[in-house]
């Protein structure tokens, strides 16, 4: 097992400093399985400021996790592959770096947060040593000082008797514990990129709003750039900077925060906005998009959402899928009719 | 083979108990999705060559058992000495052996003593074990911890030696004794599949909708946790039949089973051991069936697993 | 971890009892049915009455209640219990000999052989599991899959006839013709049977013989299990963690793949000792187990029962081991 001394990341081919830490563009991936491929991502693109907060929305299915793990380097491969587009980060294409020197990027400059602390973790570990391992095959430090270096993350992520705690093994822990340790993981080699692929979904609503507000202060002191993955509008709301809403392995749509929840130019976002159940609307019907999701290995002819679409027209039917209209000078939107959604309130 | 809870775990591949195929056709609830489980297995394992080919050969070596007249006219026990270890011939396609017996007419007749051992065995076995794993996994408490303690003593030993053992003792090496032995040393692992099974499936929607409509216990058990519990412990029996055949040939081999002149495959294994090199035929035959019918066994048991567990689908 | 051994102990007692109750009852069963076994081992000739009286009374045959059918004798039961665990009795064969000077004598070679069975079915099993694990659906998980399914169902009897005619006695007859090929290769480990001149070499087939059967079960087992666990999440943190594949598959995969093969293989410690009767008596292995096939032919019934008795008992303690060292693998059975 060799051990990587001191990565020395300012080696990489073409890095740029005052590049964003991370820009896509035009990402493809497939899922290619004997009963047919399953195109994931059909061209997605967006990129992240230093210090920003952006959030990718959308369904399950609709291709979110699976973006978040082709950034990683992760996915199941075979059967995902990644097909096209560029993954840069800070000017550097890491579709096209060796793994060796991929390896490198993963948990020291750009690191992941999983959706269940319980099954992220390995079970048969202490956490100490899955939290020491980091330091040890990244940094060469011995067992003692990685354990040491695992106590201060923990005590970072505040959790209660780090000293003691270093030594319990992942399920002696609440989902809460759990997830911030996964966040001490992650946060462990100071990355510049963060991604937190649905970090509180599977906790209580009262520990979520304690997780994200540790995410959030965390991102602050060290100015990373996070990249939140959610299904949950309410969330979005409190911590993001912008938003891009997928459907069916797209972005259709990409705005600040704030215009997103004040005016979609989307039909989809309009619909989610929609679906979300609010006290000053009590005693009115809750309204629910209709109908499922697309499935990946059959996504309809023209833009994904029409047969959901209470604005669809032939066009949406028949054109192919809808470019990314510019709203305004900050946001675009994936609809032909982006005027007539953003009016109709 | 030497161990049954081995063979299981070998096809399986789940952990031994049999917990994995009991978990899921448990879930997947009442009995009219069973009702469709079943057909759908039906059609699946039809559409199987591995399954049509080996069910087929198991019939073939199940008729050589039940009317072995229909196979051969010619008498196994007609016995010559001067045609001794003939090589094969048309009329006599596996040869003479060393006593200048007709051969194939030998391993014609040598099918009936496994099949009936294997069967009984199986039969009894399934029907102990599973009721004794039922009422384990129904009643719970007492009837569980004492159900599960007689479990672990039979299981604690080793299938081959409990079987020498205990025909040792008997001192009467026959067909219902051997067959005795082999439930008796091998029910406890049905009866585990079974309580693993009834356990999971005892808190199902369904079964507690029954019990408030006030269903009896045996009502209960027979007509709603039993259809659900039956798959894993059917797959099970299928292999073990497999397995009974390897037991007997190796008690027999080990000279503590079946006697001559009783004929079966174990017997002509074990005679003509000696014989390989210069007439390997007297050997190859009998492990040819042998081989062909466990293998048979297996195959149909593992097609059945995929056949009725969702989760392979 | 205390309570779970507390609770695993208190399991294996009964357990002890039960299994060595069970063999008590059926042998006072068949006294009781068919009279002393000792009269009739002698067959035709007159055993002289002090010998005769000698084994019964050494082996407890005489106890009144060997004449009342069905009962369980449970006097007798608590005789043999003491003699086993105090005296170490476990009964003696017709000469006289004490079982455990028999086992004693035996045990070398049996051990010998499940080390080269275990050691063999370990190592081939596992490495051939993680290969066709790591590539599920390729040509190599399918030949590991159909071709532990055909050594599954070839009974470990016809293997080990097929294997000492074949390898033993043709090829071995081949190598012996050779001159410039060492005597311990060719008399050694090509030979049809287990030679003292070479206790180690001789041995050595016959225990890849005995490893076999057990070793598709490994063999598939692993697989099952990396199957499974590759798709884990924890692995994919390990990616995330940008570890090299090496330590993905080495530390994070393998570590939790290899709990159940390894629980396997010491439970399978037992079925080999059964196993070991069959490969002894067609290599004729002077072990354990042929000593259990030889009494069992000739129907000298108290050694079988004293062998198997003692078998039972490290079959017992080999699992309970196996049980403990369950819980060290696994910390979440640890704080059940």
């Amino acid at each position: 097992m060799s051990t990587d001394v001191n990565v020395k990341l300012d080696a990489l081919p073409g890095l740029d400093p005052n590049a964003m830490p991370l820009q896509v563009k035009d990402l493809h991936v497939e899922f290619r399985t004997r009963i047919g491929t399953a195109r994931a991502v059909n061209g997605v693109s967006f990129d992240l400021r230093p210090g920003e907060t952006r959030a990718i929305l959308g369904e399950s299915g609709c291709g979110k996790s699976v973006t978040a793990q082709a950034i990683m380097g992760i996915l199941d491969s075979p059967p995902g592959f990644v097909t096209g587009g560029q993954i840069l980060y800070r000017g550097v294409d890491l579709l096209k770096l060796p793994e060796a020197q991929r390896r490198k990027v993963r948990a020291n400059r750009i690191a992941m947060i999983f959706q269940d602390a319980l099954s992220a973790l390995n079970p048969v570990f202490t956490v100490g040593f899955q939290l020491g391992e980091l330091f040890r095959k990244h940094r060469g430090m011995s067992r003692a000082e990685g354990k040491a270096r695992a106590v201060e993350l923990l005590d970072l992520v505040r959790i209660p008797a780090a000293k003691q705690r270093v030594n319990d093994y992942p399920h002696q822990f609440s989902g809460g514990m759990r997830q911030r340790v996964m966040i001490a993981m992650a946060l462990a080699l100071d990355p510049e990129v963060l991604i937190a692929d649905e970090p509180t979904t599977a906790l209580d609503v009262t520990v979520q709003a304690q997780i994200m507000a540790l995410l959030a202060e965390l991102q602050r002191e060290r100015n990373m750039s996070l990249l939140l993955i959610t299904h949950d509008m309410g969330v979005v709301a409190d911590v993001a900077d912008r938003i891009s809403v997928m459907y069916a392995g797209r972005v259709i749509e990409e705005a600040p925060v704030g215009d997103i929840y004040e005016t979609p130019a989307h039909p989809y976002t309009k619909g989610l906005l929609e679906s979300i159940p609010r006290l000053d609307l009590k005693g009115q019907e809750l309204a629910a998009i209709k109908g499922l999701p697309p499935a990946l290995t059959n996504i309809p002819k023209g833009c994904a959402f029409n047969p959901r679409c209470r604005y669809a027209q032939d066009v949406c039917r028949q054109d192919p899928p809808p470019p990314l209209y510019q709203v305004s000078p900050y946001r675009t939107a994936a609809c032909h009719f982006w005027k007539e959604v953003k009016a109709d309130v | 083979m030497s161990d049954l809870t081995s063979a299981g775990t070998a096809v399986g591949g789940a952990p031994i108990g049999g917990h994995g195929p009991g978990a899921d056709t448990a879930a997947t609830g009442g009995k009219e999705r069973s009702a469709s489980l079943w057909a759908d297995a039906r059609r699946q394992l039809v559409r199987d060559p591995v399954f049509v080919i080996a069910f087929l050969y198991v019939l073939v070596v199940g008729s050589m058992a039940a009317f072995p007249k229909l196979w051969t006219s010619q008498d196994p026990r007609d016995c010559t000495t001067d045609r001794s270890r003939i090589p094969p011939s048309w009329d006599h396609p596996f040869g003479f052996d060393t006593l200048g017996c007709d051969y194939y007419s030998h391993a014609i007749y040598g099918a009936r003593p496994s099949m009936t051992i294997a069967i009984m065995a199986t039969g009894a076995m399934v029907i102990v074990g599973g009721v004794l794993g039922m009422l384990a996994g129904y009643y719970g408490g007492w009837t569980d911890t004492i159900i599960s303690r007689l479990m672990d003593i039979f299981f604690s030993l080793p299938f081959l030696l409990g079987a020498i053992v205990f025909l040792t003792v008997i001192k009467r090496q026959n067909i219902w004794t051997i067959a005795g032995v082999l439930f008796l040393l091998s029910w406890p692992t049905i009866a585990r599949i079974m309580r693993g099974s009834v356990i999971s499936s005892k808190d199902l929607d369904y079964v507690h909708a029954a019990k408030a409509v006030g269903a009896t216990n045996g009502r209960l058990m027979f007509r709603h946790i039993l259809p659900n519990a039956i798959a894993p412990m059917l797959v099970y029996a299928t292999i073990v039949l497999g397995a009974f055949v390897t037991a007997e040939a190796t008690l027999t081999f080990l000279g503590v089973g079946l006697q001559p002149p009783t004929q079966s495959w174990g017997i002509m294994i074990s005679a003509h051991q000696v014989y390989f090199l210069e007439d390997p035929w007297l050997l190859l035959f009998p492990c040819g069936l042998l081989v062909g019918t466990v293998l048979s066994f297996i195959l149909m048991g593992d097609a059945l697993r995929d056949a009725l567990d969702p989760k392979f689908r | 971890m205390g309570r779970y051994v507390i609770r695993r102990l208190l399991q294996f007692i009964p357990t002890v009892l039960g299994t060595m109750f069970l063999l008590h009852y059926i042998t006072s069963l068949a006294i009781q049915f068919s009279g002393n076994p000792v009269r009739a081992l002698f067959g035709d000739r007159t055993p002289p009455p002090a010998l005769l009286e000698a084994v019964t009374e050494r082996l407890g045959y005489a106890d009144p209640c060997l004449d009342q059918r069905f009962n369980p004798c449970l006097g007798l039961f608590a005789d043999r219990v003491t003699g086993v665990f105090f005296q170490f009795d476990f009964g003696i064969n017709l000469r006289q000999r004490e079982v455990t000077d028999l086992v004693a004598d035996a045990i070398p070679y049996t051990l010998k052989l499940l080390v080269i069975a275990i050691v063999f079915e370990a190592v081939v099993g596992i490495a051939a599991g993680v290969w066709a694990g790591l590539r599920g659906g390729s040509f190599a998980d399918n030949l590991v899959k159909i071709s532990t399914v055909f050594v599954i169902s070839v009974p470990i009897f016809v293997l080990g006839v097929v294997v000492r005619e074949f390898v033993g006695v043709k090829f071995g007859n081949v190598l012996r013709d050779q001159t410039w090929i060492p005597e311990v290769l060719s008399n050694g480990v090509f030979s049809p049977g287990f030679k003292p001149d070479y206790p180690f070499a001789s041995l050595v087939i016959p225990g890849m013989v005995l490893g076999a059967v057990s070793l598709a079960t490994t063999a598939r087992l692993t697989r099952t299990s990396i199957m499974e666990n590759i798709r884990a999440d924890y692995v994919r943190t390990a990616r995330a963690k940008g570890l090299a594949n090496k330590r993905v598959i080495g530390v994070h995969t393998l570590r939790n793949s290899l709990i159940p093969v390894i629980t396997f293989l010491g439970v399978d410690i037992g079925s080999a000792m059964a196993g070991a009767v069959v490969t002894e008596t067609i290599f004729n292995v002077p072990g354990i187990g042929r000593l259990v096939t030889l009494s069992a032919r000739t129907g000298e019934s108290s050694v079988v029962i004293g062998v198997v008795t003692m078998l039972v008992l490290v079959v017992l303690v080999a699992n309970l081991l196996v049980d403990l060292l369950y819980a060290v693998l696994d910390p979440r059975i640890r704080y059940e």
